[in-house]
């Protein structure tokens, strides 16, 4: 259900120590990207609450992208582990809300990746633009 | 609640104002709820940038301020020391990040990237309205260092940090320091002899009043934060009771195993009970028990029973030593790529890796110094040095440059054709990399007057043909195939990060790359220190170098600590953790949870208690807490909240 002139809006709740600094060398290396991911800082994908990507949904995020530290290189020891398991769960729910599930992206991207992070936003902007609005504004004009 | 927030722009020159609108910028924030006053400027950064903010706050009366300009890991905190000078608490500065974030990123979508401003600043004006004012803790500093290897890299941090004054200990995971460097036969580019360099130091360490020294020994655990690291170490038993041995080495001759010397590279052989190489700082008798038939299940006393002051004691344990240090240097050094990994070179004893020949170098090695090849003793009259063995070769998983090996070539080229007058030294290479003080110089002296042969090209087939060892290449300056009968070859092989690295890596909490090496915090300006605060990095354990860069960067990791042992407390972030205690139902979810054991439950009250010196700030408790009583100092969920509701709107 593509939309016409549809631009997704798409939350980057990005890891301090890696997702954050890959996109500070993404910014340094002048490697560009859609304008339309809106970072905010964590310390850690383990301080992600669930709510707190609930509430982004529900207040209208087209898309959710949490960035972590890959497997065995959180800073915080197994922060991004929580995080893993936490996103599984919250996506068993989401589908049964009528909140695609695809619409959460929990990513690897060390502090080194700055590339990975201006790809991976390039996609992830690119299949939410595919998908079309977050079905929870449906219930917005109703 | 914050109320009176000032946002101050940067143009950063172009870098922002460039791409984003800063004069619009100015102009929508001014209006945002909570905003008092919002300017521009051209450097917020320079000194008349700082003094515009601090005029500022003073005039209009500022009790929060977003600066709006490059990453906070650049100038937060010199904007938070700014706001400090104004009697502002710190925290109520936050750093709103437009310029890697928003104008580099999207140079050619001005008008989208002056909305992404605009609402990046929002959020972090959302984020500081509900800061708190806070104070960094102050914890207790141990002044004691631990230095994780005992080669030179780690010997000469440990010199450094103990001639300031500073206790040190030493964990070396062999029987003996030095590492790889006392098996060198000389050094490039003066050809110094390595005891010469080696042995002085070795023998200071050993003696230092202020160093402590493991050897036969690794990091088992290490728990807490900088300044206050808890270390156990674990000592393998040697099984000889040292203080009964008197070095008559009796059992030596009665040994009945015999198996390839480490030390000499598999080029000797030593004993299942044997001594430290002549090298070797502190001499040790030692009995191994991975060859020993004693330990595989065989009744052999042999040693015991020729010994004759009782000194072997096949019952003695590993023991556990239990230390608290304030910072570390991991100078875990390195390994070289073995040539049993590419199966042509695997079978032949005369095709040999770089360390082996340092060893027939040597004039301590297993020849006593004479040049003579593995299979047959024999003096070789033709050698070929092949570099880039694994080294930048994708193929085998090594992308880079080990950086040394084009030197030691030349140097083992040099030294063999001094030794065999009527021998000849043949080079394959890539590119000739003499990147350092006397280096080229060197390698011209190599060719021009130890008449070394190089040829610029890669070997197709190396195979064994009687007597010989038959090498063909290319050479792709003269554009000819070349053959060679060699008598011996010898592979430059890629250096790799040494064993266990990576799961020490794992242990300390600091990060390794793709290919093991350990990572620094900032590939520029921060090159020996990791991202774990109190933990240096030194040597090899980082990268390939050779002896001087190696000296520098312990140095350089000894420096850190010496300046952070100069201080006379530490302060911890305090950014912490903190359980609302009329919520909280002491379930303890957050306290199983809690990767550093800060958390604990008190259990009279049965509610959570937060040890703020070990809490790192990560957050995790505060998601786990099924009630919600786990907050985090200016991390709170009502700031995400907020943050979120800003970031979920559309660009306007």
């Amino acid at each position: 259900m593509q939309e016409e002139g549809f631009e997704p809006n798409i939350v980057g709740l990005l890891c301090h120590w890696c997702t954050y600094t890959a996109a500070d060398l993404a910014g340094t290396t002048r490697t560009q990207y859609p304008t339309n991911i809106r970072p905010i800082q964590t310390m850690c994908s383990g301080m992600v609450d669930s709510v707190y990507v609930l509430w982004a949904l529900l207040g209208g995020a087209d898309g959710v992208m949490i960035g972590a530290c890959h497997p065995a290189d959180c800073h915080y020891v197994s922060g991004n582990y929580k995080c893993r398991r936490r996103t599984a769960i919250l996506k068993s729910i989401l589908n049964t809300l009528g909140l695609e599930d695809d619409r959460v992206w929990l990513c690897w991207i060390s502090a080194a990746e700055g590339k990975l992070f201006a790809n991976t936003v390039a996609k992830f902007t690119e299949a939410i633009r595919k998908q079309g609005p977050n079905p929870i504004k449906k219930y917005w004009s109703a | 609640m914050l109320k009176r927030i000032g946002v101050f722009i940067c143009h950063c020159g172009l870098n922002i104002a460039g791409t984003v609108d800063v004069k619009r910028v100015v102009e929508t924030i001014k209006d945002y709820p909570g905003v008092v006053h919002a300017e521009s400027y051209i450097y917020m950064c320079s000194d008349p940038g700082q003094d515009l903010v601090r005029r500022a706050i003073r005039e209009k009366g500022l009790d929060g301020v977003v600066m709006a300009n490059c990453s906070p890991s650049m100038h937060e905190k010199t904007f938070r020391n700014v706001v400090a000078k104004e009697g502002l608490n710190p925290y109520f500065c936050e750093v709103a990040n437009i310029r890697e974030h928003c104008s580099w990123p999207h140079e050619h979508e001005k008008e989208l990237a002056t909305k992404k401003a605009l609402l990046i600043i929002e959020t972090t004006i959302e984020k500081l309205k509900r800061n708190m004012e806070l104070t960094p803790m102050v914890v207790p500093l141990h002044k004691r260092a631990l230095v994780i290897g005992g080669g030179i890299a780690g010997m000469q941090a440990a010199l450094d940090i103990a001639s300031a004054g500073y206790e040190v200990i030493i964990v070396e995971k062999l029987p003996t320091i030095g590492g790889h460097a006392i098996q060198l036969a000389g050094t490039f580019p003066t050809l110094n002899r390595v005891p010469c360099l080696m042995a002085p130091r070795m023998a200071e360490i050993a003696s230092h009043p202020k160093i402590k020294l493991y050897t036969c020994a690794e990091v088992e655990d290490i728990s807490g934060y900088v300044g206050n690291f808890a270390v156990k170490i674990k000592t393998k038993p040697s099984y000889i009771n040292e203080e009964r041995c008197n070095n008559c080495e009796l059992c030596l001759g009665e040994c009945p195993v015999t198996l390839p010397a480490e030390f000499d590279r598999g080029l000797s052989q030593r004993k299942a009970i044997y001594l430290t190489p002549r090298e070797a700082i502190p001499q040790k008798l030692l009995i191994d028990p991975g060859s020993c038939l004693h330990f595989n299940g065989n009744e052999c006393h042999a040693c015991e029973e020729i010994c004759p002051t009782k000194a072997i004691d096949f019952l003695q344990q590993e023991t556990i030593a239990e230390e608290v240090v304030g910072a570390i240097v991991v100078a875990t050094g390195y390994e070289i790529w073995d040539k049993m990994n590419v199966p042509e070179y695997a079978s032949d004893p005369d095709v040999i890796d770089g360390l082996q020949f340092e060893r027939i170098l040597s004039p301590s090695g297993p020849t006593g110094g004479e040049i003579r090849r593995p299979s047959d003793g024999k003096v070789p009259k033709e050698v070929v040095f092949i570099s880039c063995v694994g080294s930048r070769d994708p193929e085998h998983g090594f992308t880079y440059c080990s950086r040394v090996c084009c030197m030691y070539i030349a140097k083992q080229a040099v030294l063999y054709s001094r030794t065999v007058p009527e021998g000849q030294a043949y080079v394959f290479y890539m590119d000739i990399r003499s990147d350092s003080k006397g280096y080229e110089e060197f390698v011209k002296r190599a060719v021009e007057e130890e008449r070394v042969l190089y040829l610029r090209g890669r070997v197709s087939k190396v195979f064994r043909d009687g007597d010989k060892i038959k090498v063909w290449g290319s050479d792709t300056l003269s554009g000819k195939s070349i053959e060679i009968a060699a008598d011996l070859v010898i592979l430059a092989t890629a250096m790799t990060p040494s064993e266990g690295a990576k799961e020490l890596a794992r242990k300390l909490n600091v990060t390794v790359d793709a290919l093991g090496f350990l990572t620094e915090a900032h590939p520029k300006l921060r090159p020996v220190e990791t991202l774990t605060t109190g933990i240096y990095l030194a040597g090899t354990a980082q990268w390939p170098r050779d002896i001087p860069d190696t000296i520098s960067s312990s140095s350089g990791a000894a420096s850190k600590v010496i300046s952070l042992f100069s201080r006379k407390e530490l302060l911890h972030e305090p950014t912490v953790a903190w359980p609302d205690e009329e919520v909280c139902s002491g379930c303890g979810i957050c306290a199983s949870i809690c990767a550093y054991h800060a958390i604990e439950i008190d259990p009279k009250r049965r509610v959570a208690r937060v040890n703020e010196a070990v809490c790192e700030g990560c957050g995790a408790c505060i998601a786990a807490c099924p009630s919600g009583a786990m907050r985090q100092k200016n991390w709170t969920a009502m700031q995400f909240f907020e943050m979120l509701d800003v970031a979920t709107g559309a660009y306007v």
